[in-house]
Parts: structure tokens; sequence; C-alpha cells
């Protein structure tokens, strides 16, 4: 650092670096981040924000006459995510560590707050909360990182200390504990598909933590046994069953999620292999496919961008998840390798449920695609993830 | 914190890491799969179905072709008029569903609002008409007979009446030329059926449209393919809620192609004329028989072009207004043409009416005694009445003639001459035991073309009958049942003894069949349109010709014409000698026989007329008037049922028409310049480059131009006294079908 006091300077001894000096070190905290992910993010960011414009330029309806009013939102939602994310890479995954808990309880009332009178009910899920000025906020995206962080804080604690090989149950069951809160409460709104991806979210979480076999294949027998239960109990009513297996059949449910899929399916169907160009998707200006901006974007890419278009999305989410899984392996303690590994299973299941269903071998959830959909929460989610990511990454050995 | 060393992670945890991984990309490669197996394997499919889904067609309708006549006088053609439209996909984007806008059109149009509306819902299986059946995008049509100042009140006002137009539209229009009406020839359009458009299916892909007419009748059922054209098609892009965003490419509409016929407007309008102030006339003659006037229900007149058979002129009565079709009927008037009631003045008695002959089929007669080998030049016995079968057979009046030649029995229609020849051919063909009978009566009769169409370019004509042994048999087949239980009723009534009688043998030829038959009475059945047909052929030297009213067909824009030649499909089976002996008869009809007394003064000796008189007797009705006549150029028939005899009912009509083709003048001189026709025309009309015909004048004749002698001069007047049988039947000879007198 240079000071000038009087006309002449006095140069320190000590080889003090420039700001940019300091960020373009070996060591620096520049140097060591994953470029390739942070490449294919904002990539995937990018062709997303295409997407959603191409989707809600002719959207009257909802657009307020400006077809650019979902485009402005979406890049300053990106632009907030990408600040967050470069937050969370400041502050380190390390030193969030102290105040999971309180992020934690964070988490906990909004997504009470959610079902309180502040919460608003959107396509059938109570889990918004409007802020007001066009903008919500959608508290079960930030439950699933508290859960990352909390389950990792408590499976890693005593590994990380020495005391134990492999978090015994005890110490897995307090993590359950910890995750089961929220769960429920997302259920209750009902939030069926961020159900799906933190029970997947929790898998992966319980599968890198070195718990015991038992409890990764107890947990999928639990599932697999609700499901069953659900199914043979007829807790759901036939309409509810039609609809979660009209992605498979749309004909069972053709004026509601049949729809979707169906509509959906014919979008991507007919882009071919590369598509009818940006904005020249009929199915698209034609608004044909419902919620085409947010869970049914990657519509947009099958019909306007085609095969060539739509598959690099896929490859994008691939680049990212392969260098997600490299920063797992490389974290130097299991915290670290938790939250990596919560945050892979997390991207990647939400990313192949969300094509899965506009593609027809998934059922219909509500769940945004990461960095493409539209959508503020799941935005500054999905960055936030993304910061974690960077932040083991950099805080891994200089030799890996 | 490289300097930290690596917590001891577990082998577990490292395997658990490698699945994690293989996991996510299993998953990503699920998704590829998938992805390529909808965009590239069934990526066709869903193509399709993307453009079912969002593009929506319109149907342009094409213009159809005119009908012309010889002269190229549009018989039928398009008018344009202010048609107001309602864009229904439009009116149902405004929040209350159009109602304030159709309100205001309503009052526009001085129509009530539920009027309006009615006709712009949806027809499905519950809503009651009106209602549009067509495409929810196709502009839904209102009103056709909007005014100027109703459409520039709607245009100008945009603002008001968004998802309205007022556009000049094609719409079908039959003109009338020169008072002309043709009618039943022209036949009429009604929307297309549901039925109709099923069946117009092509690769999977209807030709028929929604919104189009359909030629029902007459050459608009005939050249409705080459007509009608090819509707357009426009396309829209359309969202989900079917706003129109863009435009898909459209189909433009292929105008349809013009028929040129060979109907003369003027000779049309003359020929109506005539066929009615004959109707009329008659109505105000008394029959003797019946002892009250001439019904004179209904009639047909054809005038045709001897050398092609082309139809120059075709009237039926009675007739309609064929503009009452355009637009759609009113289920009122269609009642008044189609009802128990009507006299069905849709039928077309030119091709359609069918009755007995009467002596106009003499000349088939004495073509088959001369094919069946009696003397041409041999003389025949005319007496007062013959008994044949222990049955008397009357001549007309009773009246006696003498040994006469067959020109002579010809010209004054001795029926007796006839009796002895058929009755003698009769006997030579087994009598009432048949041993491979020759039946050169039949046989000629079928070679003169009747008891089958004439194959004339209109839908549903009528065959007729030809009474011959294979008709009896299977007419007895069919009826036997019947015949005998009304026979075994007992009852000695004249319809009862008959049944008795065809019981027992009402398949066999009897003597008195074939007596009855030589002369054109009994189950014989012709069509005006045949008889025209054989005196034609008469007149042209023996040729059958298939009639036709169709000359050529123009492309729209007048470069492509195809014509329609005259097609002879037969000749007479007569030697020239006696085509020429019976031509010869014929024309001593006009001079000194039967029609004599209507042709007083006719300059026969620059335009030669031939003719024949004829009076079928029907049971239970009048007579029907039978008058085939023709000159070297026409051949012009006129029939009317319950009109009396064939010269009384329409010797004067005819004569007028002829007097109007040629220009004779009531004193007898030939005006060559007020002759409408002397010569059939030959040539197509000449078409501009533009494709429109270049028209001839139109000319009204004057109806008053003709003498028309009224129901007080009913008999010969200035006709030199004819030696012949006295030309009004007044006595009850063959009453019906049979001969029992």
């Amino acid at each position: 650092m240079t000071s000038s006091l009087g006309g002449y300077s006095i140069r320190r001894f000590t080889p003090e670096r420039s700001m940019v000096g300091k960020l373009l070190a070996r060591d620096s905290v520049v140097r060591r981040m994953d470029w390739i992910l942070t490449a294919a993010a904002i990539a995937l960011s990018a062709v997303g924000s295409l997407l959603v414009w191409s989707a809600t330029r002719g959207r009257t309806s909802i657009n307020h006459g400006d077809p650019q009013y979902f485009l402005i939102r979406h890049l300053m939602n990106l632009a907030i995510g990408i600040g967050l994310a470069v937050g969370t890479i400041a502050v380190g995954h390390r030193r969030v560590r102290g105040v999971i808990p309180i992020l934690y309880g964070v988490s906990i009332l909004l997504l009470l707050a959610v079902l309180s009178p502040l919460g608003s009910t959107v396509n059938g899920a109570h889990s918004w909360i409007v802020i007001g000025g066009g903008f919500s906020l959608q508290p079960s995206e930030f439950a699933k990182i508290t859960i990352v962080l909390g389950m990792a804080m408590i499976l890693s604690g005593r590994v990380d200390a020495g005391d134990q090989m492999h978090p015994d149950n005890r110490t897995v069951l307090q993590s359950l504990g910890l995750a089961i809160v929220p769960m429920g409460v997302i259920l209750l709104m009902p939030d069926l598909g961020s159900t799906m991806v933190i029970v997947v979210t929790l898998l992966g979480v319980l599968l890198s933590s070195g718990a015991s076999n038992r409890w990764v294949f107890g947990l999928l027998t639990v599932g697999a046994a609700g499901a069953v239960a659900v199914w043979q109990l007829h807790l759901l009513s036939k309409y509810q069953i039609d609809r979660f297996a009209a992605f498979a059949n749309p004909a069972l449910d053709p004026s509601g999620v049949g729809y979707n899929t169906a509509q959906a399916r014919i979008a991507i169907g007919s882009g071919g292999l590369l598509g009818k160009g940006l904005f020249h998707g009929g199915q698209t200006t034609g608004q044909f496919v419902p919620e085409q901006q947010t869970d049914f974007v990657f519509t947009v890419a099958g019909e306007e961008l085609g095969f060539v278009g739509a598959g690099l999305i896929i490859v994008l989410v691939g680049i990212i998840l392969w260098r997600a899984c490299r920063i797992s392996r490389q974290a130097t303690d299991l915290y670290g390798t938790i939250i990596t590994a919560g945050i892979v299973a997390w991207f990647a299941f939400q990313s192949f449920e969300n094509i899965g269903m506009t593609l027809g071998i998934m059922p219909v959830a509500g769940i945004p695609l990461p960095f493409v959909s539209y959508g503020g929460s799941s935005m500054f989610a999905v960055w936030i993830g993304v910061g974690l990511l960077q932040s083991v990454r950099i805080q891994r050995p200089v030799s890996a | 914190m490289s300097n930290i060393p690596e917590t001891g992670r577990t082998q577990r945890v490292t395997i658990r890491l490698i699945i994690l991984q293989i996991l996510v990309v299993s998953l990503l490669l699920t998704l590829g799969g998938r992805l390529w197996y909808l965009q590239i394997r069934n990526g066709q499919q869903y193509t399709q179905q993307a453009a079912n889904n969002h593009i929506q067609e319109v149907v342009d309708p094409a213009t159809r072709g005119q009908i012309l006549d010889a002269r190229g006088v549009p018989l039928a053609d398009n008018q344009t008029r202010l048609v107001v439209t309602v864009n229904r996909t439009d009116i149902m984007k405004m929040k209350d569903g159009g109602k304030a806008v159709l309100r205001r059109l309503g009052g526009v149009l001085g129509m009530k609002y539920q009027d309006v509306a009615d006709k712009v819902r949806l027809c499905d299986a519950k809503t009651p008409r009106p209602c549009w059946n067509g495409s929810p995008y196709q502009p839904i049509p209102i009103t056709d007979t909007a005014t100027t100042q109703q459409a520039l009140q709607i245009m100008e006002r945009r603002e008001d009446f968004p998802g309205i137009a007022a556009q000049p539209t094609a719409v079908r229009r039959y003109a009338g030329p020169d008072g002309s009406n043709t009618a039943q020839a022209l036949g009429y359009l009604s929307p297309v059926t549901d039925d109709e458009i099923q069946a117009s299916m092509k690769n999977g892909q209807p030709t028929l449209q929604r919104s189009d007419q359909v030629g029902r009748s007459g050459l608009e059922h005939t050249y409705d393919s080459q007509l009608r054209g090819k509707a357009g098609i426009i396309r829209y892009e359309v969202d989900n809620r079917g706003r129109v965003i863009g435009d898909a490419g459209d189909t433009p509409a292929v105008p349809g192609d013009s028929i040129v016929t060979s109907i003369d407007s003027r000779v049309q309008a003359i020929t109506e004329q005539q066929l009615a102030a004959a109707m009329k006339d008659a109505r105000n003659t008394y029959d003797n028989v019946t002892h009250e006037n001439y019904k004179a229900d209904s009639g047909a007149a054809v005038v045709m072009d001897v050398h092609t058979g082309r139809v120059i002129a075709m009237a039926s009565a009675p007739t309609y207004d064929p503009n009452e079709w355009v637009g759609g009927i009113s289920a009122k008037d269609y009642a008044a043409l189609t009802g128990k009631d009507s006299d069905y003045p849709l039928l077309n008695r030119a091709i359609q009416g069918q009755s007995a002959p009467g002596s106009t089929f003499k000349v088939i007669s004495t073509s088959a005694a001369v094919n069946a080998g009696y003397d041409i030049n041999g003389h025949y016995s005319c007496p007062a009445s013959m008994s044949i079968g222990g049955q008397v057979f009357k001549n007309f009046e009773g009246e006696q003639a003498g040994d006469i030649s067959l020109a002579h029995a010809l010209e004054i229609s001795c029926d007796t001459v006839f009796y002895g020849l058929s009755y003698d051919q009769w006997l030579k063909d087994g009598g009432n035991n048949p041993k491979n009978p020759a039946d050169w009566f039949y046989k000629t009769a079928h070679q003169f073309g009747l008891g089958a169409k004439t194959g004339i370019d209109l839908p549903s004509e009528l065959s007729g009958r030809v009474p011959d042994r294979q008709w009896k048999q299977a007419e007895y087949d069919a009826m036997k049942k019947s015949w005998c239980a009304q026979a075994a009723s007992g009852k000695h009534d004249y319809a009862t003894d008959i049944a008795r009688e065809d019981c027992t043998d009402g398949n066999r030829m009897r003597a008195g069949d074939s007596v009855n038959y030589a002369i054109g009475q009994g189950d014989t059945l012709v069509t005006p349109i045949q008889m025209a047909r054989i005196y034609s052929a008469i007149s042209n030297g023996g040729t059958l010709y298939q009639p036709a009213i169709g000359k050529a067909i123009v492309s729209p824009d007048g470069k492509h014409v195809e014509q329609i030649p005259p097609k002879p499909v037969g000749k007479l089976p007569d030697s020239p000698q006696t085509i020429h002996y019976i031509d010869d008869a014929l024309a001593g009809v006009v001079t000194s026989g039967t029609a004599a007394w209507k042709f007083g003064g006719w300059p026969q000796d620059k335009i030669t007329l031939h003719a024949k008189t004829g009076t079928a007797e029907v049971y239970g009705k009048q007579t029907t008037s039978w008058f085939d006549t023709y000159s070297k150029d026409y051949a012009i028939v006129m029939t009317i049922s319950q009109g009396g005899t064939g010269s009384g009912g329409s010797g004067q009509a005819v004569r007028n028409i002829y007097s109007a083709l040629y220009g004779v003048q009531s004193n007898g001189s030939i005006d060559q310049k007020k002759a409408l026709l002397p010569a059939p025309q030959q040539r197509l009309p000449k078409f501009g480059p533009d494709g429109l015909v270049q028209q001839a004048d139109l000319t009204t004749p004057d109806p008053k131009a003709f003498a028309y002698p009224g129901n007080a001069s009913g008999g010969p007047t200035d006709a030199t006294p004819v030696v012949a049988l006295a030309p009004e039947r007044n006595e009850k000879l063959l009453l019906g079908r049979r001969y029992h007198a």
C-alpha cells in the first residue's frame, strides 16, 4: 500500500502487495477459486436470462406491458445472487459455522411466517412471503442451505475433532432432528417439490458424512415404506394420485398437470435438433406452456434452441456438478465435504427433477431449475451454494 | 489453511463420494437420453402437434364461376353485396364477451341484440338454430344486405365496433337476363352438410369447407366441381387462448371456372313466356270431356339444336325464382317450394316430367312398321274402328279415311292404321303364345332412345318407360299380390276389373296392349327431352345426340377453354329413305295435317316446319298435350299436362318461338334483322385478357309482339280447311292405360 504525504513517499520495506497483486497472487483467494465452475454457473445464468426473456416478452397479462419486465428483474436477482456468493466466499464456510444456529433459527422463523397470515399462496403451494414492490420471498429455498449447514455442523463436529471415525447414531439422530423441523413445516405448506429435494439432499449429506450404511438404507426404506403406505392406505385421493401420475400419462389429468406435461413435451419435441430460434417458438410465443419462465423454463430452451441448446444446459449443469464433486473430494475436513456433497445432491436432484418433469420422466413438482428459472429466492440460494462451494475449494490443500 | 493436516477422511466417505458422483452423472445422462428421444427421434410427431396447436385456419372462399349463355350473357354470376361479419375471437376477448358491441351493431343494422347474438354463438348438440357451425376463427356473417350507409357507420367508427367488418363479398345472383328465368336448368346452391364434408375427404383433408355452398340441382350441381374453384386458407398463429399473434402463410383462393352454355337467354325468355301463355290459354279453354276448363297444371318446353343436341332453351312450369335460395332460404319459402301442397316447381319437367307421348309416338311406330317389312309405299286401311280381341278400338272421333299411305296416316293421325299394323305384328310374334317374338315396335322404341336416360348434363333425369315384355313381367312380379288382393274383393268397378284381369295374366303381352302402344297410349312414358332428341334426329338425318347444355369450361382468366363437343351416341334404325319419307309426312302435318290450323300464313316454303301433334290420355285426368316440331335447325317440343290437344294447347306457342328465332312477322314475311337466332350460335363468346366475357347486348323481347289467340279464337281461323281429322278430341276414347272403352 502506498501513501503520499507532502510530495514524497515512504515505501515500506516489507513487500506489501497491491490489492490487485494480492488478488492475483498464487495463493490468493481469486486464484484458488474454481473458475470453471464459476464460468459454467455464469453461462447457465446467461442462457437462463435469455430464456426467461423469451418466455415473458409476450405475456402481457403478467409483464405489465413491458417486454423486459422479467428480464430486468431476473438480471437484478442474478446480480444480487452473485453478490451473495462473493459475500459467502469473503466470510468463508468455517466462519459461518459459528452462526449456523442463528441462521437455522431465522430460517425456521421465516418458514413459520409463511404459515402465518404473512404468507401467500402461489400455484397451490403456500410457500411465499410477499415483501412488497413485486418482490416475494420463498423461505424454503434458504432452508435448504441451513439444513445442509446445520447437519454438516452436527455430523462433522466430533469427527473433525478427532473423537470419532464416523458420526455415531446419536449424532445422526441429532442431525435428522434438526432437519425434520423445517421439512415438516415445508410439507405442511404443502410444498411437495421442496420436500423431495430436501429428502434427497439429506441423503447426500448422510452418505458423505460416513454415517453407517444402516442409516442410509434405513432412510431409503422409510421413504419407500412411506410412499407405499400413502398409496395403500389411500391417504391421497384419486385426483391427487392422477395428478402425480399424469407426468407419465397426461390423459389422467388432461386439464391440469397433464396439460402442462403434454404442452411441455410438444414444445420440447417440436424443437428438433437446432430449435426454432430464440423468440420464434410457437409454443412459447403462444403461451401454451404454463409457468414457462419459472418451473417450465427448460421448455423454452427445448423449443427455441433445440437439442443443441437444451443439451448445452444439461452439459453446463454437468460441469457445475462435476466440479462440485471434485471440490467435495478435495475438502480438508468432513465439514467441507458434507457441505459440498449436500449441495451436489441438492443441485443435482433439483435439476434432474425440474428437467425430468418437462421431459415427462418425473412427476410435476413446483421447483425451479437452478441458475435458469426466474425467481429471486432460488437464484439467491443457488449462488450462496456456489459461494459455499468456492469457499471450501479455496481452503483446499495447495497441492490438490 | 493448507498447513493443517488433512483430517483422515475415511475410505468409506471417499467411496461414497465417488458413488454420489456416479449417481449425478447417470441422472444427467438419463436427461440427455430422454431429450434425444423427444427431440430427435420423435421430433417430427411433436412438430406436427405443435403446428396443430397454434395454427388456426380460416377459409377464404373462392369466387364461384359464372354460368354464361351462348353469347356470354351471365345467367348466374356473383353480385357484390355488403356483408357484415363478426370476428368471434375478437369479441370473446372483451370483458363482457362483446355484448356491448353486438348491441351497438344490432342498433346500426336494425336487428335485435338477441338475433345478432344467436348468429354468433357456436353450434353444438344443445344449441338451437340459428347458430354458427363453421370455424370459430372464421368471420361470421350477420347480414348480406347491409346498406352502404350502415357499412360506413361501422367502418368509420372502428373504435366502437372492434371485431366487426363490413366488406363487399361475392354472393350468387341469378341475373335473369332478357327476362329469362331458367330456374330449373340452372339449379341452386345451398350450404354443405356434414355428410358431404365427410364424403369429400381426400388424403385425409376434406375438399369441401364448412362455409361452402354446394350445387343442389341443375347445372350448378352437374358442374359443381368446376364452378366451385378452390377455397383459399388463411393461416393465423394463435396463442393458448386463441388470440391471433401472427401470420403463418396463406394459400390463396382459386376462383372457379365459368361454364358457357348453349342456352340463349333471349330464346329462353321467349320459350318461358310462350309456355306460360299456352298454359294460360289452355286454362281458358273448355274441355268437352271433363266439362270444365283445362287445368294445365304443368308444362315443359325444349328448344334443341338438331345438329348438336345442344339445348338452346329449356322451360319448366310452374317455376320459381332461383334467387330465393341465395343467402339461405327461409323455412317458409322452402315449404312453398317443396311441401306437399306446392306444385313442385323445383322439378325440371323437361327431363323429369314423364307422360305417355300420344300420337307423337307414331313416328316410331312408322319406323317400326317399315323396318318390320311393311311396305313404305303401301296403303293401309283407316276405318272408323277396329275389333281386336273382342274389343272395339275406335278412331279418334269415329272418322274414317279409307286406304291411305303411312304419310297420310301421320298427317291426319289416323289411329286405326297403326292399330292394324301393330296387331298384325303381334299376331306374327305369336299372339297370345309368343314364339321368339321380334317385337319390332318395342325394339324400335329402344333404338329411338326411349326407356333410357338421354344423358343430358343435368342431374336426376328420368328414363321414361317402354312397356315391353320384360317390363310387363317385372311389373307383374312386383304387383301380382296387390292385384289379386284387389280382385278378390269381388267389386265390379273399372279398377277392380282391370286388377282381376292383371291378376290372372298381367305378365302377358295382349293384343290390346300392343294396339294401344302403337299410338303412344297405355304404359309408355317419355320425357320432353327424349322427344326433342328424337325429332332432332329425324331432322338431322338420323343421328341421336346426347343432349347437352354445357358448351365449354373456361378458366377464370379466360385463357384456358375446354370445349364440350357434341356427342353423337346413336343412329336411328332407319334408312335415309325412311327418314326422308317421315320428314315429308311431318311437313304435311303443318301444311295440311293436324297442326295446319295453327300455321296458316307460315312461310313454309322458306322455313319448312315439321310437326307431330299428340294428345295422351291419363286415367283420371285431362289429356296431356304434346307438340313435337322441328325445322332444319331447331327441334321444339312443348308439352302441357292437362292441357288439351297437341296443336290446340301448344301450336301457337311453338309457332311464336319459331317466329322469334327466324324473324317471321305476323304477315308471314321474314325480317332477318328481327330474327333472334336464325342459326344456332356455334362460336363461343370471346373472353378478354382479364377473363371477362365480351358480353352481347341484352334485348328483352316484347311478349306482345306475338299474336296469341285467346279462348274465343280456339278453332282454325285463316287456315285452309283441312281434310284432316278434327284436331279437338271430344270423345272419350282410350281412357286410362287400358283399352276398355
